[in-house]
């Protein structure tokens, strides 16, 4: 019978069925963070428990730390960090520290490391687990006692979840990235049809996206609502995980890589709901709302409320209140506060490179605050090899440390209150990333146009003008 | 986990859809390992910005403070995975929430801190949502999840359903990492297999 790319890894890993119905699916990779390994590890002691495999976990420091910590002379560490720390000393398990040259957030480590591989399973207790499915992997999102599950037994007990193939067709248009195709995906599909399902992107559009690309793509399934997404791997991802620190060697690889050609949807697989997105002639796309479908293109003018059903009516209008804006302007020209460019979505090398590329020879504008931070100490000195660092502290961001930063408003990376924020995350939120923070969601290259002009841009005007 | 059964308190309104737990657990980084998850509660709904209470908050309307029952929209608990968004609930008082669906980690959190989780279908919500808003203020309702049904205090009985599994395990309150533990040797075995199979999966050495 034919098979999907799902169905495959999940039958690989499903160890047996709990009485309970629910499958106890192993997890071959586990990466914690600070918010929640404290807790977990704490629980985990208390009832007398192990890590079964510390041999397959890691510990990352990412959430509670600020991209300013070597300049600010602060504390460093955070209760966060330090429970994380101690925790991780006591189990075993490996953590990725502030100094460590392999420090990062935990979903950009994690393949930049070669942790994470194609048809393999992943656990971290964050939404945005789903990332990783940008290799090829099922990764799956999950709370706290999920954590603790995961350490004791390596394995998550789940329901499997249904099969949702979105396939994204057409040519990208000049200008247009991995985070404008996935910001139209949902907008085109909304918060709620990945609910239950687990998303595979396909289509020449997902064939086409570098894995930097697909990580960006993947990283938001969690803003459809399902805890994971993925790409198919493909040549592309054997040649990119190639040499990667965690990555199997000689033999290992060889057969690694004749298994991971076999890991595609068979022709004729069946989905539980299959449907497409044109990205074809596609603009930059922004977010004028309060949540990730609330997205125009950027020639667009923000919709009116008034010939919608009651229920989007309610929620539209809660949001263009909220954002300050009016129905029918633009948002072209709309004056902005502040800039952040990084995240789990958008802060791996081509990521730096596209914002780089718009802000070489150009200043920041007059009284924007603009702050950049990689997504690992790796991309970090990758991106200062190739003298980045200096162009964006030339134009005047901030180069801060590896972490989440600014996309929740972690300890020391907020949003001044009610200023209005372009930002390369993944959640428009209200006051997430600081009290009534107005977030512009958009691509990297978006990010650093908002920077120079100071003002809400369509880049591809200066990227005409720079040529 | 400390188990359910039964749950007798006023029912509160609030019936937004898309409710993300950056409004129900506000502040990534600005918690304490242990802080009052209480307090945290929709902070930045229940509490204006110059440090007055809402008044129109649908747990600060008079005699809603002590609900022990939310209903809600649609998504409920959509965003970020963080579980002191059910631990709020939880340390305000809350211990069942019935919405028109829940988002899928948020749902898991519950279950796994003994948070009843209830979804009605279109009419049964309706109602519920109808009754509470014309009930007195002080009239409570009762949620028995023995016989999966809400008594409301006009008389009507709306039954609700949930996963048979779930339930027992929200009755008995149940250590779910114990019930995986039974299957250690299962775990063991697929190890022993994949190592032979799939070897890179189960052998992982930085060499690169």
């Amino acid at each position: 019978m034919a098979k999907s790319l799902f169905d495959k890894i999940w039958e690989t890993h499903v160890v047996t069925q709990r009485s309970d119905g629910r499958d106890i699916l192993y997890m071959d990779r586990h990466v914690s963070h600070d918010l929640h390994a404290p807790r977990a590890f704490g629980r985990l002691g208390k009832a007398g428990r192990k890590v079964r495999r510390p041999d397959l976990t890691f510990a990352a420091l990412d959430h509670s730390i600020s991209s300013r910590r070597k300049v600010d002379g602060g504390p460093i560490d955070t209760m966060f960090t330090i429970g994380s720390r101690e925790g991780a000393k006591k189990f075993g398990v490996r953590v990725f520290d502030l100094e460590d040259p392999e420090h990062g957030i935990s979903h950009v480590v994690g393949p930049e490391l070669g942790l994470i591989l194609p048809g393999s399973t992943y656990a971290c207790p964050d939404s945005h687990a789903c990332t990783v499915g940008g290799l090829g992997a099922f990764a799956y999102g999950c709370g706290t006692s999920e954590l603790e599950h995961v350490f004791a037994t390596q394995a998550l007990a789940i329901k499997k979840p249904k099969s949702l193939r979105i396939n994204l067709y057409g040519t990208m248009a000049f200008g247009i990235t991995a985070k404008d195709v996935v910001l139209k995906i949902i907008a085109t599909c909304g918060v709620n049809i990945g609910r239950g399902y687990a998303i595979e992107y396909a289509g020449p559009i997902a064939e086409a996206l570098s894995i930097e690309g697909r990580l960006t793509l993947c990283n938001m399934a969690i803003e459809m609502g399902a805890r994971s997404g993925f790409v198919a791997p493909d040549e592309k991802t054997i040649k990119w995980l190639e040499g990667r620190a965690w990555a199997p060697t000689g033999d290992k690889w060889d057969a690694a890589v004749i298994h991971w050609r076999t890991l595609k949807s068979d022709e004729g697989a069946k989905f539980d709901k299959e449907v497409s997105v044109d990205c074809g002639g596609l603009e930059p796309q922004i977010s004028w709302g309060i949540d990730p479908s609330q997205i125009i293109g950027i020639s667009d003018i923000v919709p009116d409320p008034i010939d919608k059903d009651e229920k989007q009516k309610v929620a539209m209008e809660r949001a263009l209140q909220y954002m300050g804006l009016k129905p029918g302007m633009s948002l072209k020209g709309l004056p902005i506060n502040q800039v952040f460019i990084g995240s789990c979505t958008n802060s791996r090398l081509p990521d730096l490179e596209a914002a780089a590329g718009i802000l070489k020879g150009r200043k920041v504008a007059k009284g924007i605050k603009a702050l950049v931070v990689p997504g690992s100490a790796a991309t970090k000195r990758q991106a200062e090899a190739k003298g980045l660092d200096k162009i964006f502290i030339e134009a005047g961001f901030f180069w801060g440390e590896a972490g989440c930063s600014m996309c929740a408003g972690g300890i020391g990376d907020s949003v001044d209150a009610g200023d209005r924020s372009v930002s390369t995350t993944n959640r428009n939120f209200e006051n997430r990333q600081g009290p009534a923070v107005r977030t512009h969601l958009v691509s990297p290259a978006m990010a650093a146009a908002a920077a120079v002009t100071g003002e809400i841009t369509d880049v591809r005007e200066l990227i005409a003008k720079g040529e | 986990m400390q188990p359910f059964t039964t749950l007798t308190g006023i029912v509160a309104i609030f019936m937004r859809d898309d409710v993300n737990t950056d409004q129900i657990s506000p502040g990534v980084g600005s918690h304490s390992l242990e802080p009052n998850y209480a307090d945290q509660l929709f902070r930045n709904w229940r509490i204006k910005s110059d440090g007055t209470e809402d008044p129109e908050f649908a747990l600060n309307r008079s005699g809603f403070r002590d609900a022990k029952i939310l209903i809600c929209g649609d998504n409920f608990g959509c965003g970020s995975s963080r579980e002191t968004a059910v631990w709020a609930m939880i340390d305000y008082g809350i211990r069942c929430i019935v919405a028109r669906s829940f988002a899928d980690i948020y749902r898991e959190n519950c279950l796994k801190n003994g948070l009843l989780p209830i979804v009605l279908p279109a009419g049964d919500m309706h109602r519920l949502e109808h009754i509470a808003q014309e009930i007195d203020v002080e009239s409570e309702f009762t949620v028995d999840l023995t016989i999966k049904n809400i008594a409301c205090p006009d008389g009507t009985s709306i039954s609700f359903d949930i996963d048979d599994a779930e339930r027992n395990a929200l009755i008995e309150g149940l250590d779910d990492i114990g019930l995986t533990e039974k299957y250690d040797s299962e775990i063991s075995s697929w190890e022993r297999k994949v190592k032979d199979k799939y070897p890179w999966l189960q052998e992982l050495i930085e060499t690169n």
